[in-house]
């Protein structure tokens, strides 16, 4: 997803000399292409992202539309300030391209987490978040990207993520996508959880029981219709992040139930993170499932649910 | 350098301090210490350098000034309404719920604000990316960004200027306000600055130093920009935090004023007649 992401950048370069790609300290060979081939436009800075982020600022303030790489929790911890008076108040559009959302970096510990991005970005007035579930759809997303006005955070699987996107649903910012119908559960999830909210619906149909899932791969601006719309079709909804459990996805749903308040709402299921950093190495799948975000608890999840409220026999 | 900074101001340096007042009267409040040390530059800047038209602030080929230390903005006020960039008038609601001048610049709501800052720190990478962006595009403007000596603490001053050095823009000028009077108390004391034109020097910028309350020391270094070709300039101003009020002269209670009542407002008008 993230060469595809990069690559993507200069695709759009190459007819669109507006657009410039900055790095950090990326590793060797990053965009070398675009390098070789349009070095005014290729910028790779140095270990100073709260520079970078203003760099960015200033040739946006020009008519650039800047596409800023480094890793996420670089960009997200560090630069918060610069990305809040710089980026936000201004309005204007350089996108964030974050490396290693959620539990992708596990073996390099908390320090490369990003476990609570979404929370600190989407606390920022103007700013858009995506996260977009395969490397198919990071495609769709970034030919549309460079029309998003303001400021974006794209958050990045690891790299060879199995395709679950569908080409058919195509990719409109803003708009989550219902990847399977609706039942009396709703899964909603975004970047890699929703492959494991496939899952697992799949597994709860073998039980005759229908769980929709719904892709929020925009979760800033968030799609608040569709909760709205099955919110009244769905006993349970059910949300899957890779995050944190504080100001991500669950609570934005929460945020918009509790909002709307009509008389009968399902209950809602935040899965996530827990208030602490994570204290495992591994792999991103081992911790997948120490944070109980893997499709198997997914089901377990439903499940548990279904059986407690006596929908299904214990 | 530093021995005849306390000289005499003329006419304007008087008049432009007195539209520094009058804001700072509309409000109440303000930091009449951190405008009143860059009166003399950005006249200078204003009246002389810049390339720019208060009827067509939006123009590409414009240079570019940021006031990266936000909180001397009265001093910016006084010389964006002086040049009829917007009423004058506009600074008898400093401050005020509706007005569109607030303790801290913001590029939306003000015609000739280049960047919204107040935050420290910020002002110098926005001027790499403007000044790279005019090179890209083959433009002349050049930019100009003042920080204060309390600014340049910020870690991300020295990354811009890494990044200013690298990308050798000679169309950069970084303007530091050298009043050695931070918050809290002397530079020397709080975080101690020296040997900074060596700092600087040692970045990538061609550095002067010079008196910044002397105008026309001041023209005849910022009429031959670049300093050095293919390098970012750096100029140092000496000038004392407040000049022009003995009282807030070097004082750093005058770093910040709230409360200011109606007596205290005449009697700065009359203390900055005594300069004449």
């Amino acid at each position: 997803m993230r060469k595809t992401c990069l690559d993507m950048v200069y695709e759009l370069a190459k007819t669109d000399d507006r657009i410039v790609f900055i790095g950090s300290d990326l590793g060797a060979g990053t965009l070398s292409e675009m390098q070789k081939n349009m070095p005014e436009r290729f910028f790779m800075e140095g270990v100073s992202e709260a520079n970078i982020i203003g760099m960015a600022a200033g040739l946006a303030m020009d008519g650039f539309i800047p596409y800023v790489n480094t890793i996420s929790t670089f960009i997200t911890r560090r630069c918060y300030e610069q990305i809040a008076i710089d980026l936000c108040l201004h309005n204007l559009p350089v996108k964030l391209i974050a490396n290693g959302g959620g539990l992708v970096y596990a073996p390099l510990g908390p320090t490369h987490l990003a476990i609570e991005d979404i929370a600190i970005m989407r606390s920022l007035p103007n700013m858009n978040i995506v996260s977009p579930s395969d490397a198919e759809e990071m495609i769709r997303f970034m030919k549309q990207s460079k029309e998003i006005k303001g400021p974006v955070y794209i958050r990045l699987a690891k790299g060879g993520d199995e395709i679950v996107s569908n080409p058919k649903n195509g990719f409109k910012f803003g708009e989550s996508i219902l990847m399977k119908d609706v039942g009396e559960v709703l899964i909603v999830s975004s970047g890699i959880t929703t492959k494991e909210a496939i899952y697992a619906s799949e597994e709860l149909s073998k039980e005759g029981i229908k769980a929709g899932v719904l892709h929020m791969h925009t979760i800033k601006p968030f799609d608040y219709k569709s909760i709205i719309k099955y919110s009244q079709k769905v006993k349970l909804i059910i949300s899957v992040e890779e995050h944190i459990k504080n100001n991500g996805l669950g609570s934005a749903i929460g945020d918009v139930l509790n909002d709307t308040c009509y008389p009968k709402m399902p209950k809602l299921i935040k899965l996530g993170i827990p208030d602490q950093f994570p204290d495992k190495y591994g792999t991103q799948e081992e911790l997948l499932k120490y944070y109980s975000l893997d499709s198997k608890s997914i089901y377990h999840s439903v499940m548990d649910f279904l059986k407690s409220t006596g929908l299904r026999a214990a | 350098m530093q021995n005849n900074i306390s000289g005499k101001l003329d006419n304007r340096s008087i008049y432009l301090r007195h539209l520094v007042i009058k804001g700072l009267a509309g409000g109440k409040r303000g930091h009449l210490g951190s405008a009143f040390s860059l009166i003399e530059v950005l006249r200078v800047l204003y009246d002389k350098v810049l390339n720019i038209d208060p009827n067509d602030p939006k123009n590409i080929n414009r240079d570019r000034c940021i006031l990266s230390k936000g909180h001397g903005c009265l001093a910016l006020y006084s010389l964006l309404a002086d040049k009829d960039f917007f009423n004058i008038s506009e600074l008898d609601r400093f401050c005020h719920f509706d007005g569109i001048l607030g303790g801290h610049p913001e590029a939306s709501k003000i015609p000739g604000v280049e960047a919204s800052t107040g935050a420290l720190g910020h002002g110098l990478s926005i001027g790499v990316g403007l000044a790279i962006s005019a090179k890209i595009q083959k433009r002349n403007s050049r930019i100009f960004v003042i920080m204060g000596d309390g600014e340049i603490n910020e870690g991300s001053v020295w990354e811009a200027a890494l990044s200013a050095g690298k990308h050798k823009l000679d169309n950069l000028t970084a303007i530091i306000d050298y009043n050695k009077l931070q918050s809290y108390d002397r530079t020397s004391i709080v975080q101690d600055l020296e040997p900074l034109t060596d700092k600087w020097k040692s970045f990538g910028f061609a550095v002067e130093e010079v008196n910044g309350h002397d105008v026309t020391e001041l023209e005849k270094l910022f009429l031959n920009l670049p300093l050095k070709k293919s390098s970012p300039s750096a100029i140092i101003l000496h000038t004392i935090k407040g000049k022009g009020i003995k009282e807030a002269e070097g004082n750093p209670k005058w770093h910040h004023k709230s409360k200011i009542t109606e007596s205290e407002i005449n009697k700065l008008y009359s203390e900055l007649e005594l300069n004449l």
